[in-house]
């Protein structure tokens, strides 16, 4: 048996010329999307600099809460900020946050289920235990307090994020450990003597690693959910950095009045990104599973 | 082992295990609270406030004892129903939680219906034929609901239902005009109890918008659900083997596959809670709607320790709970489940 090749690699099929089935039509779209933000979020800095767009934070010698015009193509907020500019600005800040926060998730998560699954023991059912309450607790309470107590700032959103996810990786991790550990070349390596971390090594990270995609695609559209939600309760990142979740807390105030452009583009700009990002974690699911439908 | 030993076996594990995890829980809330980078005190009062009354902040707050002795006394309280009191006007925690439990159950058991009807509806209508026009509708749907972001969603609806339109009210759950209805907090229940027409008609005027934007919002769990789980059991052996006895399509759908794919929803339907209580705390914010969420939004912003401590662990004691109810009542109803 060798798992290693027992589906055709998925990846290089997704950029050969025709995708076949929807799954990998809805693939496809999601990575064109996410690939804009990526873009978006390198040449929007790039643009303020140059002078084309407007600086998010510079505002006080623009109207307040001005209508969509040609001098503001999506208007401005109750400081007199561009709303076009903060949103483009918004992609690159959520795109960071959030790659921070699952790097830092998934390089605890996976050692940690590798190891839990491997000795098993009472370690490793003190450790399920702990993983699993916090698996049950809804994802934004979690986050909440946490970036509650951590404060406002890049790195403090991210680690608020990032509690969120250890779980997720911790389990999916550790019970195809424990499921691998059961097979015979394992048993057979581990009767020839090879040592413990080569076994971790060679044989489990690969197999693991597998599951490891889809799962971070659907995190990722998760998290930017998560952290425009901390955002919008007025937390996560500080004032001056341009987030869709904050400038909308900022908007709220001014919806009753039927002011609908500073609501608008960044709630989009959001739930684009979120599409994206899940139509890429479920068309390489399905992709993965073999499902040609 | 008999099947009524067995479940009683698991059912007992599953009673053992939601103290334990409860436990867990508090205990991770309060050494968070206690350990996390910067003091309670400067939150509270700025850093230069007095020596004084820093201090005696802290022995009002317990925050002078030995962590241990804070420990022990968190958890007595916490057997005992004691919260603790707010910071902001000294009325006791568990009194708080009290009187906005109601508004916040009201608002999720209203969209947890109306989300379980239609996303069962748009999760079945594509059934007929699979991978056709409707099946795919409904995987969209699944994965565009979920994408929303929850509070913009609300603000557009407001805009649109609210503003725009001028059909339903903007926020808040009962017309500032008249006097709430009064009883058990749950207004419905309450305003139809007493026959008050005027009081009922406003309940369900501001409960509208909220409702179904929360409802809209969770259907797509319970639409993928049945989804895949209808699918699934398509594709089975005793799928199979009905039709080869040469049942009707319709029967072999609504008799075979379908209890079989609703079990599973009903799991989902336990884990949704969870979803439910993050998307609630954006939603009752949006709609200044006087839940429980929406209080934690408050403590949150005039930095509230005992209060946001509060409802977290009651909030979290609530998913445990139901967690397990659910995870017993799928235990009794699936007679195929091994424990």
């Amino acid at each position: 048996m060798t798992p290693l090749l027992s589906f055709p690699l998925p990846g290089l099929r997704l950029f050969s010329w025709r995708p076949t089935g929807l799954s990998g039509r809805i693939a496809r779209w999601g990575l064109v999307v996410v690939v804009a933000y990526a873009l978006v979020a390198l040449v929007a800095p790039l643009l303020v600099q140059a002078g084309v767009l407007p600086d998010p934070n510079a505002g006080l010698e623009n109207p307040i809460y001005a209508g969509p015009s040609w001098a503001h193509w999506c208007g401005t907020d109750r400081l007199g900020r561009d709303v076009c500019s903060r949103t483009l600005a918004g992609s690159g800040v959520a795109l960071q946050v959030v790659l921070l926060a699952l790097v830092v998730a998934l390089t605890i998560g996976v050692p940690l289920g590798m190891v839990s699954g491997y000795l098993g023991g009472p370690i490793d059912r003190l450790l399920v235990l702990l993983m699993d309450t916090l698996y049950t607790l809804p994802v934004l309470l979690l986050s909440v307090v946490l970036a509650f107590l951590l404060g406002r700032g890049l790195p403090n959103a991210a680690a608020a994020l990032c509690v969120v996810y250890v779980p997720q990786y911790f389990r999916v991790v550790r019970n195809q450990t424990a499921q691998v550990k059961a097979e015979l070349y394992v048993e057979a390596a581990r009767s020839l003597g090879a040592d413990p971390l080569w076994i971790l090594r060679h044989y489990l990270l690969r197999n693991v690693i597998t599951s490891v995609p889809v799962l971070l695609t659907l995190n990722a559209a998760d998290a930017v959910l998560v952290l425009g939600g901390l955002g919008f309760l007025g937390l996560g990142l500080p004032e001056s950095i341009p987030e869709w979740g904050g400038d909308l807390q900022q908007a709220l105030t001014a919806v009753p009045t039927g002011i609908w452009w500073t609501a608008l583009y960044p709630g989009l700009a959001m739930f684009v990104l979120v599409l994206g990002l899940s139509f890429l974690g479920e068309g390489l699911e399905s992709w993965l599973s073999g499902e040609q439908a | 082992m008999s099947r009524r030993s067995q479940l009683l076996r698991y059912g007992a594990s599953r009673l053992l295990l939601g103290p334990v995890m409860l436990w867990l829980i508090a205990t991770l809330v309060f050494l968070l609270l206690r350990l996390a980078p910067g003091d309670p005190i400067d939150a509270l009062l700025g850093i230069r406030a007095p020596e004084e009354a820093r201090a005696a902040l802290r022995q009002q707050l317990g925050l002078d004892l030995p962590l241990l002795t804070q420990y022990g006394q968190f958890l007595v309280g916490l057997l005992r129903g004691d919260l603790g009191a707010s910071l902001t006007n000294q009325t006791p925690v568990a009194q708080v939680i009290s009187q906005s439990l109601p508004a916040s159950l009201e608002l999720g058991v209203c969209a947890l219906l109306l989300a379980a009807v239609l996303g069962l509806a748009v999760g079945f209508s594509g059934i007929a034929r699979p991978d056709g026009k409707l099946d795919l509708a409904g995987r969209l749907y699944g994965i565009g609901t979920y994408a929303l972001p929850p509070f913009w969603a609300a603000m557009v609806v407001q805009l649109v239902f609210a503003v725009w339109l001028g059909w339903l009210p903007v926020g808040g759950r009962f017309p500032v005009t008249l006097l709430p209805p009064t009883g058990s907090g749950f207004y419905l229940f309450d305003s139809l109890r007493a026959g008050n027409w005027e009081q009922f008609s406003g309940t369900v005027r501001h409960l509208v918008l909220p409702a179904s934007t929360l409802g809209v919002l969770l259907s797509g769990i319970f639409d993928n659900a049945l989804r895949l789980n209808l699918r699934r059991a398509l594709r089975s052996d005793y799928v199979e083997a009905a039709r080869s006895r040469g049942l009707s399509e319709t029967r072999v759908v609504l008799r075979h596959a379908l209890p079989n794919a609703l079990l599973p929803v009903l799991t989902i339907s336990g884990i949704t809670v969870a979803s439910l209580i993050g998307g609630a705390l954006l939603i009752e914010v949006t709609y200044s709607w006087p839940g429980i969420a929406f209080r934690l939004q408050e403590a949150i912003a005039q930095r509230d320790y005992p209060l946001v401590q509060g409802i977290v662990v009651v909030v979290a004691a609530l998913v445990v709970v139901v967690s397990v109810v659910v995870d017993l009542l799928v235990a009794l109803l699936d007679p195929r489940i091994r424990f």
